[in-house]
């Protein structure tokens, strides 16, 4: 087994590395660096519960190597709150009662952090569609639509 | 309702927000696979390739090599202290690890300790078993076919696969009922298995201290007091006492009823942990998952009705053939291998009731549990819901007006069923009529003709459905002879804030905000200021858990009952306080006042603080109180749903136009909370209804073992559901709450499946089995000359 040296950037953090080229990133970040926000839910690519961003893509950290993340920023559910202030897609999930179990929960709010930086007013449709590799087997997803587009009035009103 | 206290109180009926939260959503919640103990190492689990098979050897040498692998347990290792089997909730025994045969694919063969997760699968996968393969049983009908290969050889005189027989009901008078009914109707419904698969798996992690002698097991469990007992009967024989058990239930990444059983990793783990003197932590994947914990349904009905010609029910007959894969696992109260399955004359005053039900083994996991339901009311729902379909389209009568003219009355409740429970409140005309208003039923029957004759295939379905909640009252209701209490205990703190601690354990349902809405709503100490704990069996009172919807009715109403307490020595020490009689006070949440002096008043918090600086003689210090709360009924929570679909002719593909749930779960907690379990409940009603199966192959391979082939519904496929409400208070509840979480997974699949076969009757259709995929619905479409 080979191992690399690797140096990632952790919600602005910079962090280095000795991991078996096998190791995944969700383990980098649960295990190593004990950011245990990111859940594990499948082995299959399917629930998303581990998606975390990569130079603000999301990505499914399960099936993603620690060795790909190298030189690379990542950003995890405990990046979101800046300077003790909830992002407003924190504030939304809590406020529309966009979770329960919380475990699909730091997934979700990943993936919603990065749909509302690509499209700031999303339609219902095209929110159900960017959560669509996120599952919630608690909310049915109905509140955390709403959730979604509360934060998406919020950042509007935040940025006028 | 209008709440009785101020919304800084925030006691019953108000929306408040979760008091959880906070945590989750900073990806601060605690869940087991999050704890790190020092030295603590991995165990992964060996699992059979197949369904039935002898195991000739198992040999772990090339494994002890692998890097970090310390240890490989088998069967064997299990055995020399007796522990290769377990008693499982229903009398049965089934394995921990196998000696000498497998009887199910996945099932559990050995297990490695290493020092990672990655060198213990490394160890997993170096583990040589010798198998040879026996006949495999899979059909529950053939199992019990004469000849059939008897599976478990392992008891003593057995000569067949039936495990038991139930019934309830007078067997004798419904057949003569039958024999000279007007109108009968008979419909086979098979409701395939299911698993729950909550977002989170499950797993442990057993921590034995060997200088203490205490084991803490940290683990992904519904019901830790219950499993601390179970732990303490199944090892007793090596020494593990119960007071030297400590079980945490930390926080649940959902439960659904898979989190109620002791599975073999938790079991193989504890002995570890004992064996090793490290802590070891076992966490299934999601195949593991699927394919080898507790499944759910796997029913095989025959339901049949009686009727006179102008569509009273008269009478109801269901015959039931159960698949328990090889062990009998189910987790029902113990006097209910069928659990309320008798529940099943349903909303309707039914006068001849009879129903029967066989359990069979077969090669397959073993369980029975919920999904998200009270002890397979899913099941009873199902069949009397489908089969009074059925009967409409027999009379030509509207499915609406059938169920409306056979409703149980307001007046006759409380109502004692013919399969004997006492049904506590209801109005199910009013929830029907409600839904039906919402949804406009007659204009969409109106569009319905009209499609109908342009050829577009649209279904409307109802479902009236009666859950049956809360177990239970102690004289009927136990599991290993524990009685079906819950239980609360309070303290108040001497600067009036409190904790409450509880017998059960949330798993997504917000018990954290509900449990200190009741206790504010009794004691008028803002919510806010009340902390909950659950699931650490050395602080917690003993409870049995949360399952089948009894956290509210059981432990919230024990929740209730200690805050009265509270409030009795309350009052006392506010007379001592105000220098008046106790009859002289009033209460209103928060304080008592001297009757027609209302400014001589002393708050709760200022009775708190003299309950330790200042309480009358003669009495303790202190305020605090403990309430084992006994129900002295089961509730009955209702409500009727309606489902629009449209069928695409050309895929078969049936989409939910729009879905209207009117829910009766009585007086209501946090109505955000009841939405937020209405909308997960019926997501996981329409997941088996349309999408969710695990079937096998002939040789017992299983079919739908990973999320590539089990399909958890996504956003793009669940629809914006739309939540109503009756509020009918329960007469025997201390808050007249009934509970919620589960009744629209129990109500929603048969008004989808109603739904579409009302989109198809015209061609013929009277029953689809579950569930629902779009290529059943399209080889009917075939068949019948109407596909696109």
């Amino acid at each position: 087994m080979s191992s690399h040296s690797i140096r990632v950037s952790v919600n602005g953090a910079a962090h280095e590395a000795t991991v078996d080229a096998r190791y995944l990133l969700v383990h980098l970040l649960r295990e190593t660096l004990r950011l245990t926000g990111t859940h594990i839910g499948c082995d299959t690519t399917h629930c998303g519960a581990c998606t975390v961003l990569l130079d603000g893509e999301p990505v499914k950290s399960c099936t993603v190597l620690a060795v790909q993340a190298d030189g690379r920023d990542v950003m995890t559910v405990e990046g979101l709150e800046q300077g003790g202030k909830l992002d407003p897609v924190q504030e939304g999930f809590w406020q529309e009662h966009g979770l329960q179990c919380g475990f699909c929960t730091p997934g979700m709010l990943m993936t919603s952090y990065a749909l509302l930086k690509r499209n700031p007013d999303p339609s219902e449709g095209e929110i159900r569609e960017a959560i669509s590799g996120n599952l919630c087997r608690c909310t049915g997803y109905v509140n955390i639509v709403k959730s979604i587009q509360y934060a998406a009035a919020k950042r509007h009103a935040e940025v006028s | 309702m209008t709440p009785k206290t101020s919304a800084a109180v925030c006691g019953m009926g108000h929306s408040m927000k979760r008091k959880e939260d906070p945590r989750f959503i900073r990806g601060q919640g605690r869940y087991v696979d999050d704890i790190q103990l020092p030295g603590m190492l991995y165990m992964d689990i060996v699992r059979s390739p197949y369904a039935h098979a002898t195991i000739k050897a198992i040999d772990i040498s090339q494994a002890l090599k692998v890097p970090g692998v310390l240890a490989v347990i088998t069967g064997q290792d299990l055995a020399k202290y007796n522990l290769h089997w377990m008693p499982t909730l229903m009398s049965d025994t089934q394995m921990v690890l196998p000696t000498d045969t497998v009887m199910y694919q996945s099932q559990e063969v050995a297990a490695v300790i290493a020092t990672s997760r990655y060198a213990a699968a490394d160890g997993v996968d170096a583990v040589e078993v010798d198998y040879e393969p026996l006949p495999v049983v899979v059909d529950p009908f053939k199992a019990l076919e004469p000849g059939a290969p008897v599976l478990r050889t392992d008891k003593k005189g057995k000569t067949d696969n039936h495990i038991f027989h139930w019934e309830v009901g007078d067997r004798a008078g419904t057949e003569r009922h039958f024999a000279a009914a007007d109108v009968r109707v008979k419909q086979d419904i098979y409701l395939p298995r299911i698993h729950v698969a909550s977002i989170e798996t499950c797993g442990c992690i057993a921590d034995f201290d060997k200088a203490m002698g205490k084991l803490t097991v940290y683990m992904t469990t519904q019901a830790p007091h219950a499993i601390r007992t179970v732990f303490a009967l199944v090892a007793g024989h090596v020494g593990l006492s119960e007071e030297r058990i400590r079980i945490v239930s930390p926080d649940l990444g959902g439960g659904f009823g898979g989190k109620v059983p002791v599975y073999p990793g938790y079991v193989i783990a504890v002995a570890a942990s004992v064996l090793i003197g490290k802590p070891v932590k076992w966490i299934e994947d999601r195949m593991e998952n699927l394919q080898a914990d507790s499944f759910a349904r796997d029913y095989h009905m025959t339901a049949e009705l009686a009727a006179r010609k102008d569509g009273t029910i008269t009478g109801l007959r269901i015959k039931t053939i159960a698949d328990h894969g090889y062990a009998d696992a189910a987790a029902n109260p113990s006097k209910f291998p069928a659990g309320l399955f008798s529940i099943c004359t349903g909303s309707y005053d039914i006068k001849h009731a009879f129903t029967e039900l066989d359990g069979v083994y077969t090669n397959k996991p073993p369980g029975g549990v919920a999904y998200r339901c009270s002890f397979r009311v899913t099941e009873a729902v199902h069949a009397i819901e489908r089969i009074t379909d059925v009967l409409a389209l027999e009379l030509k009568m509207d499915p609406a007006e059938l169920r409306m003219k056979n409703f149980i009355p307001p007046e006759k409740f409380p109502y004692k069923s013919v399969l004997g429970w006492e049904y506590d409140s209801g109005n199910y005309a009013a929830a029907l009529a409600k839904a039906m208003k919402l949804i406009g039923y007659a204009d969409l029957r109106r569009e319905q003709a009209e499609k109908r004759k342009r050829g577009e295939l649209m279904g409307i379905g109802i479902s009236s459905f009666t859950e049956i909640v809360g177990a239970g009252p102690s004289k009927d209701f136990d599991i290993l002879g524990i009685k079906m209490f819950d239980s609360a205990e309070i303290r108040v703190h001497p600067t009036g804030k409190a904790i409450a601690r509880f017998g059960t354990k949330s798993q997504g349902q917000g018990h954290e905000t509900t449990y200190a809405q009741i206790v504010a709503e009794e004691l008028g100490i803002p919510a806010q200021d009340i902390a909950v704990e659950e699931g650490d069996t050395d602080t917690a009172p003993y409870g049995l858990g949360t399952y089948a919807s009894r956290s509210t009715p059981v432990a919230g109403a024990a929740g209730a009952m200690a805050a009265r307490k509270i409030r009795d020595k309350a009052r006392k020490i506010a007379a001592h306080l105000l220098e008046v009689a106790e009859e002289d006070l009033e209460w209103e949440p928060g304080k008592f006042s001297v009757k027609g002096a209302p400014q001589k008043a002393k708050t709760i918090q200022e009775i708190a603080f003299a309950a330790y600086t200042n309480h009358p003689q003669g009495m303790e210090a202190g305020l605090e109180a403990t309430s084992y709360y006994d129900p002295p009924n089961l509730t009955f929570p209702f409500g009727s749903y309606i489902c629009v679909v449209d069928i695409d002719r050309g895929t078969g593909m049936v989409k939910i136009r729009r879905f209207v749930a009117v829910d009766d779960c009585g007086n209501i907690i946090n109505p955000m909370i009841v939405d937020g379990q209405i909308h997960g409940g019926l997501t996981m009603g329409m997941a088996p209804a349309l999408l969710e199966e695990i079937s096998y192959d002939e040789e017992g391979n299983i079919q739908g073992g990973s999320f590539m082939d089990y399909l958890v519904p996504t956003a793009m496929e669940t629809p914006r559901w739309e939540v109503d409400k009756t509020v009918t208070p329960s007469p025997h509840h201390p808050l007249g709450a009934k509970g919620v979480g589960e009744s629209a997974t129990v109500g929603a699949p048969p008004a989808i499946v109603n739904a579409v076969v009302d989109a198809l009757a015209h061609l013929g259709v009277r029953h689809i089995d579950i569930p629902i995929t779009p290529e059943k619905v399209w080889t009917i479409l075939k068949e019948k000359g109407v596909a696109e």
